[in-house]
Order: C-alpha cells, then structure tokens, then sequence
C-alpha cells in the first residue's frame, strides 16, 4: 500500500557501512567450511546462513537453470521427508527458513528461536545434506518455471533486463539467465541435480554465518553439525575471468507506455584495488539517490523519471556497472542525452570537493545504521564471508572511505569507466 | 511493493506490546510516542499524517501522495532537496509514503542526530512552500511513477479496477496514486490547499523509536513542534460502502501470457473502542494464516502442489484500518492448463472446505506457533516497532491492542473459523477480477529482433 518517493536500493554492495567494534570471530570447521559468528544475546533469536558458490555462473548453456533448479528444490524433502513433513516441521517450532539465488551464490538461511535450536538446526542439517531431488516434484517445478519465464517475456522491465545481461557478457555464463531459457529446463533431470548439488555444495567451499543468542561454543556445534556430511569436491572448476564483448545497442518495441532503459558494461570485480574511489564517486554519480547527480539532472530538474540510479554490482568476476531508468516513451532519447552527458562530465572533472564531502559524510555517518537488527548483521557479515573479505575490513572502512580523494576518484574512472565500451538495451522505443 | 488497500502482512503477525510505549501529548494536540531499544545506537523517527488517499474528493485524487513529494521541495527557509540533503550529510536515511489512511515521513539515523531531524520536520510541518515552477516538476514525476507503478503492471492494473469495483461509494475505491486524469489536471493551488487542510500538529502523531531516553525525546518534540499552532480540521465524513447484492466481477485485458485472478469478500474491521466483539476479525486473522502464511499452508499445498491448478496463490486480509471497510482476499495464477474460471471455481472449494469443516488442530496449532514465534522476530526490527505503532494510532486504534493480540489469536478455535467464513463468504458479497492475457502486438516486426549497431 505504500508509494514510496524513491524505491529503495538496498543492493548488497551499499551495505558499506561498518561499526568497527562488530566483533566477528572467525574459523574453520574440520572439513574446510569458513564459519563466522557474531554473538548477541538480547534477543532469544538465532540466526543461520549458508552459502555455496553455486550461483548460475556455474551453468553452462546447455545446463541453463540447473544451478538455480537446484537451489529451488532444496526445501522440497530432505532424507525421506516429503516436501509438506519437511516444511510443517519448521512451522511446528516456529522456525523460518528460506533461500537465496544470484548469478554467484545459492544460500539457505534458518532463523529460530534459541529454545529450539537444536531441534532446527537438525532439520536445517537434513535440508542441506540430503535433498530428495524427487523426479515428480522437478516435473512440476519445471512447469512452474517454464511458465514464469514464458511470462516474464511479456515483462518490458525482465525483457530488457536479461537482454542487457546477455549484450554485456556475451558467451560468459553471467550472461545466462539465471532461472535458465524454457529449453534448457525442460532438458532438466534429476541426475543433473545431483550432479550438481555434489560438485558444488561442498563443505570445503562452503561458508556459515551465525549470528546471535548462541555462545562460541554453541556456535562451533552448530556449525560442525552442518558442514560435517556434505561433500568434499577439492577440484572445483575456476569461474571464466570476464572478456570485454563488443558493445550493442539493442531496441526493442513493447506495447507499454513506458520505455525502459539499461546502459553499461562489466568494471568491478569483488577485492577490486580501484573499489573504494569507484564506489564512493558512484555514491556522487547515481548511488545515493536525492543526493546523487543523474537524480538531480534527470528528476529533480526535468521530472522525466521516477527513479534513475547507477551502481557497480561487484561479483567474483567483473559484475556489471549499471545505470537504467524508466520514463515515457518519448522522453527516453532526452534521457539517454542527460545520462551519457553526466556521465561523461563526471568522468572528466569528478566530483566536487562538496559533493565528495557529503557522500564521505553520509557513508561514515550511517554507520551504524547498517548494524541496527541482527537481520542486518547477517547481510553484512555474509557479504564479508562469501567474498573472503578479510577481517579487518571493518576496522579500516572509514578510514579508506576519507582518505579517498577527488583525484583518485577522477583517476579510477578515467582508467575504469568508458562510455564508448557501454551497451545500451531500449525495451519499449517511441513508434513514431 | 506492491500498491495494496491495506497493508496485509506486516500486521498479521505484530509484536506484542510486553515493552512499554512512552506516550505523551504536546499542547497543540501532537502525540508522542517512544519505543527505547538500546541494542544499537541507532534512531527511526517517523511523522504520520493522519490524511490519505481516503479523504481525497473526486478530481482530485493522487494528491495526497503528490503532497508527500513536495514535502521535499523547500520552506520558507530552505531549499528544494535540502531536507535530503542535511539528512544526508548527518548519515542518515529518509523517505516517506502514502497509503489510503495516513503519509508518513522517516528518517534512520546515529542516535545523536536525532534533533537535526525533529527541528526539519516541525519546520515542513508549517512553513512549506509548494511553488509553481517546483510542483510542474514533480507532477510529471508522479506521473511517471504511475506509469511505472501501475498502467504498465497488469497486476497492479488489477487491483486498481478491483478496489473500483468492491467499494462504489467508499474512498477506498480510489487509486492511492490517483487517476492520470487528475494528476494530469491538478494544479500547485491543490497541493497547497490539501496542505493547509490536513498538515498540522493536531493531526499528526510522532513515532521514536531506538536508543533514546523518552523525557529527551518529549522535551526535543516540545522545544521544537511545541510552537506550532493547530489546524482546524476539515469534516471528515464515514462514507461507508452500501450493502453489496450480487457477485461482481470484471475482465481486465492486458498483455501477459498467463492469466490472474484477484478475489475477495467484503469483511470486517476492528472496532475503533473494542466495543464489539473481535471474534470474526481474528478468526480470519488465523484463517489467512492457514491458508496461505507459511510455504506448508493450505493453498499451496492444496492447489499449487497437490492439484496444480495454480502456479501462484495467496491470501490476505488486514482487520485493522482508519476507514472501517476491509475484505478478505485471495491471489492466483493459473497453470497453463488451468482456465481462469475453473481456478476461481477450485479456490472457492478450498474456502467451502472451511465452512464445512472448519480447520484442523494441528493447523490450528501451526499457526498459533508461528505467531508467537514471529512475535519475537518483529523485535528485531525497530523499524517495524515504531511503523506499527503509528500506522495503528494514525488509523484510530490504541496501539495497545497490540498488547492483547497474541492472546486473541490464542483463543480462536475452528469453530470460530468456521462460523466466520460461513458468515462472509457469500457470494453476495464477492467481487472478482481476472486478466485475460493479451499477446504482445505481434504486427511489428521490430519486436524479439533486435537490430546491432
């Protein structure tokens, strides 16, 4: 029921900011799983996440969808237990579960009250060390899928989102779409899924984050309980480094009434040397919404859109530096204009010492917001496990935040950003 | 998010009232409200309005949510964009959003800026400045937004022409957005007039929620709204909605490839004064949850796993709002195979099922636990701590039934369920409303042919 004034882009790459007195505690199980705890009993809540690097990066062309069918066929019955046992036996104890899927990660998260921990965290260890994979329920599954994607071709917004994908990616498997093509699912079987569920949902790999009303000691059972029994895979394929593809302008008529715009090219990659003066000048360019230029040139001064941002998207290989709007059909060459201009502008001169100072301000002084809820405290620190981001990446944040300069800012972009290497995708051009 | 009548989830489950609400009230008629939760050292405050799209008039709809953007457009004393901009810079964050009952403003910050944000409130709060140049501007930014929102989005389009349909004479009816014929003939003097009609302390509430000390915060709110004179108010009139006789149904065409059915029965809210019983407002409370709260519920499991008739299904039902009309709705997708009818014809099964039968324990059970569970949950978002306490004041309700929530849900039996339903799902009483899928115009020849420059 709301209409907000800005969509909120709560992407997980913003979650930049950091308390530095977080403490994180670090190890790894027996078998080779990271594990990071954070311990906080004010609330009788306990907080588990998973992760395997096991994303659709992981699908070829032909096994398109395999990555994410295996992620979504995780709670549909585990060791015997039908899908419905499995899921009244959470909800019998109060229990949330839930899963996550993106171009590099497949997580299972568990939340519980700490009275029934170690009856969920049993179930939890059934989710993830013996899925069914059951042939019926991949069937019907698939049919679910096929028809969602044959649905989403109807979208302007997921037309234009998956053919940008595929223009700035090329033959790399980030430019796959991540639930697959109708084809590629309906070749599906459920040898592929455990093919894959054995490769690379692995305990060597593997990262557990936990975080609240559990000690350390706690946490160590917990933790071992759910990596010990899941396989070893010691040989697990290198993702493909990113290759610069040719870049396309792509436009395609759509019968709604506005049209929506994607333009950019891969920059970034996770542990990136030029991430902190990329970030913090995107934060001046179209991060920060009301505070950021292409809001104010495109919104605020010619009311063309309601929402225009532009953000890097760090993934284990260079993720997509992306900035996209929707307005009305015929103002979408205006928009374009504006966009590649300030842009543009902004590569040549900066930012100004003004405007640095107040992205500076608004990073280092939300802080703490970023660490409100133990909910928050689990986004963050998965971020930092599943990148392998070291541990002191908290205690030295703001100081790299303020020692970024307008020069270093003006240098990565230089270096980094260049408009003649971007791809554009119209879906919904002007008919006229 | 989606573009609801009334916010259907975030209530379902609320935290319980078991850690105490400062109250306090300005002389001017402001309300306060403190939550103190030191676990972090953060602060949500949130100014609600208690002005929506409810009280718009026809040809003026859409305004409501189109004062809320001005309100980042400047006073007296400062600039288009400079409230974001000091919040900002105090590095916090801030929006607002409008619905059919209230329009809230918040800001999240460190807990020391919390005056930064109190004193730019109370300033907008009397001294806005709706200019002409800024509101030709941001009115063609709404616009866009409605596009966005809904003209381009089948579902949304959806449940705009249900809302039509279920209330004829009742406000809710209405779009929150407004009709793009309205928006497209509104004018600065509009914005400005709903301004001085509804914004004023004696019709707002404040909300502070986090690490703070409630006498500071009382003594902040009175130092900086304490000043500001109150408003007198407009009529506000019931307008509720005539007794419904017959289904209702109507046909959206659009383009999508599958179809979507969007149901509901009208339904019963909470009584402002706790005068009437509650009983049939729980009852379904807890029959949204069975049906469709968890992924082991019963639509799900009945008519997306077991039958497969559909692809999607939901349920909803909100028993607290300000306009005393609510209904009890219910979501779908059709698979493929399935038409749109026979899938209305299934879901109607599913509810005949209840009236005949009523749930099981173990349902009952389930959801009870999964309440009280949820319960605890809620605590972690202070966010949502403070949202519930003003969307329920704004509404018109104490936000101490939150306090006895838990333990109504506890009461409610099968018997309860099952007499609710009989009593509601009438088909007297339901309106529905189903896409039927159009293909993309396939006469041109440019679409899925990209061409490469």
């Amino acid at each position: 029921m709301f209409i907000n004034r800005l969509i909120f882009l709560y992407i997980l790459f913003f979650s930049s900011f950091v308390s530095a007195d977080l403490n994180i505690k670090n190890w790894k199980t027996p078998n080779g799983t990271q594990v990071y705890f954070v311990e906080n009993h004010s609330l009788p809540i306990v907080d588990v996440n998973v992760m395997f690097g096991a994303g659709s990066v992981r699908d070829s062309k032909e096994t398109n969808g395999v990555a994410s069918m295996t992620n979504h066929l995780m709670f549909s019955g585990s060791a015997g237990l039908d899908e419905q046992e499995l899921m009244n036996s959470f909800a019998d104890i109060g229990a949330q579960v839930g899963s996550n899927f993106n171009r590099d990660q497949s997580s299972f998260s568990l939340r519980t009250l700490s009275e029934e921990k170690s009856d969920a965290i049993k179930l939890f260890k059934l989710v993830l060390h013996k899925p069914n994979f059951d042939k019926e329920i991949l069937e019907r599954e698939a049919k679910r899928y096929v028809a969602n994607i044959a649905q989403a071709e109807t979208m302007p917004e997921a037309i234009a989102t998956k053919k940008f994908m595929k223009s700035i990616y090329g033959e790399h498997p980030y430019g796959l779409p991540s639930s697959g093509t109708i084809d590629s699912i309906n070749r599906i079987k459920t040898a592929n899924l455990k093919k894959f569920f054995k490769e690379f949902y692995v305990a060597n790999q593997a990262d557990i984050v936990i975080v609240g009303d559990v000690t350390k000691k706690e946490a160590e059972t917990i933790a071992n309980d759910l990596s010990i029994g899941l396989p070893l895979n010691k040989n697990i394929k290198a993702i493909p480094d990113v290759k610069q593809v040719k870049k396309q302008e792509i436009r395609i008529s759509h019968p709604a009434k506005q049209a929506h715009l994607y333009y950019g090219v891969p920059i970034m990659k996770r542990n990136d040397p030029d991430f902190f003066p990329l970030y913090v000048g995107n934060h001046v360019l179209g991060g920060s919404g009301f505070g950021s230029r292409l809001t104010y040139e495109i919104r605020e001064k010619k009311g063309l859109v309601y929402s225009v941002y532009s953000y890097f998207m760090p993934l284990f290989k260079k993720g997509p530096f992306e900035v996209a709007l929707q307005t009305s059909k015929d103002q979408v060459e205006e928009a374009m204009g504006l966009i590649k201009t300030t842009i543009q502008d902004f590569i040549d001169k900066g930012p100004s010492e003004s405007e640095l100072q107040a992205s500076k301000d608004n990073i280092i002084g939300g802080f703490a917001l970023r660490f409100g809820s133990n909910q928050k405290i689990m986004n963050y620190v998965s971020m930092m496990a599943f990148y392998n981001y070291p541990l002191d990446y908290l205690k030295t944040y703001t100081k790299k935040i303020n020692a970024v300069t307008v020069d270093q800012i003006k240098t990565a972009f230089k270096k980094r950003v260049d408009l003649n290497e971007f791809s554009t995708v119209i879906v919904g051009v002007d008919e006229r | 998010m989606k573009l609801f009548k009334f916010l259907f989830l975030l209530l379902l489950f609320p935290i319980a009232g078991n850690t105490t609400v400062h109250k306090h009230s300005l002389d001017n008629g402001l309300k306060i409200f403190v939550k103190e939760d030191n676990r972090a050292p953060i602060v949500v405050s949130q100014v609600w309005y208690r002005a929506g799209s409810l009280d718009e008039v026809s040809g003026k709809t859409g305004v409501a949510h189109l004062l809320e953007h001005m309100m980042f457009k400047g006073t007296k004393t400062t600039k288009p964009g400079e409230f974001s901009k000091i919040i900002a810079a105090a590095g916090g964050r801030e929006n607002a959003f409008t619905g059919a009952d209230y329009t809230c403003y918040f800001q999240q910050l460190e807990k020391s800026q919390l005056p930064i944000s109190l004193k730019m409130e109370a300033d907008r709060m009397q001294n806005l400045v709706v200019s002409e140049e800024e509101f030709a501007k941001e009115i063609k930014v709404v616009m866009e937004e409605r596009l966005w929102r809904t003209d381009d989005n089948p579902k949304a389009q959806a449940n705009e022409l249900f809302n039509t349909i279920m209330f004829h004479a009742h406000p809710y009816g209405k779009p929150i957005v407004g009709w793009m014929n309205d928006l497209e003939n509104m004018t600065h003097k509009d914005a400005e007039e709903w301004y001085k009609n509804w914004y004023g302390p004696n019709n707002a509430i404040l909300v502070v929620a986090g690490d703070v000390k409630a006498a500071e915060v009382f003594k902040m709110a009175e130092k900086y709204f304490g000043k500001i004179p109150p408003i007198v108010l407009p009529e506000r009139k019931p307008q509720l909605e005539p007794i419904q006789n017959g289904t209702r149904t109507s046909i959206l065409k659009a383009p999508s490839k599958l179809s979507y059915v969007q149901m509901g029965y009208r339904a019963p809210t909470l009584d402002k004064n706790s005068q009437i019983t509650s009983k049939d407002q729980f009852a379904l409370e807890v029959l949204v949850g069975i049906l469709s709260q968890s992924s082991s519920a019963r639509l799900t499991q009945n008519l997306v796993r077991d039958s497969r008739v559909a692809l999607n299904v939901g349920a909803g039902y909100s028993m607290v709002n300000r306009g005393n009309e609510s209904s009890f709705e219910l979501y779908a997708t059709p698979s493929e195979t399935t038409s749109s009818s026979d899938l209305i014809v299934a879901l109607k099964d599913e509810l005949n099922k209840i009236k005949r039968d009523g749930v099981t324990d173990e349902e009952l059970k389930r959801v009870k636990t999964i309440v009280i569970a949820d319960d605890v949950y809620q605590k972690d978002s202070v966010f949502n701590a403070a949202m519930q306490i003003g969307q329920l004041e704004t509404q018109g309700y104490s936000h101490e039934i939150l306090e006895d929530y838990i333990n109504n849900i506890k009461k409610v039996t099968s018997k309860d369920i099952q007499n609710a339903a009989i009593k509601y799902f009438t088909d007297d009483t339901l309106t529905v409303v189903t896409i039927d899928p159009q293909p993309l115009d396939t006469s041109k020849p440019k679409k899925g042919k990209p061409h490469v420059h």
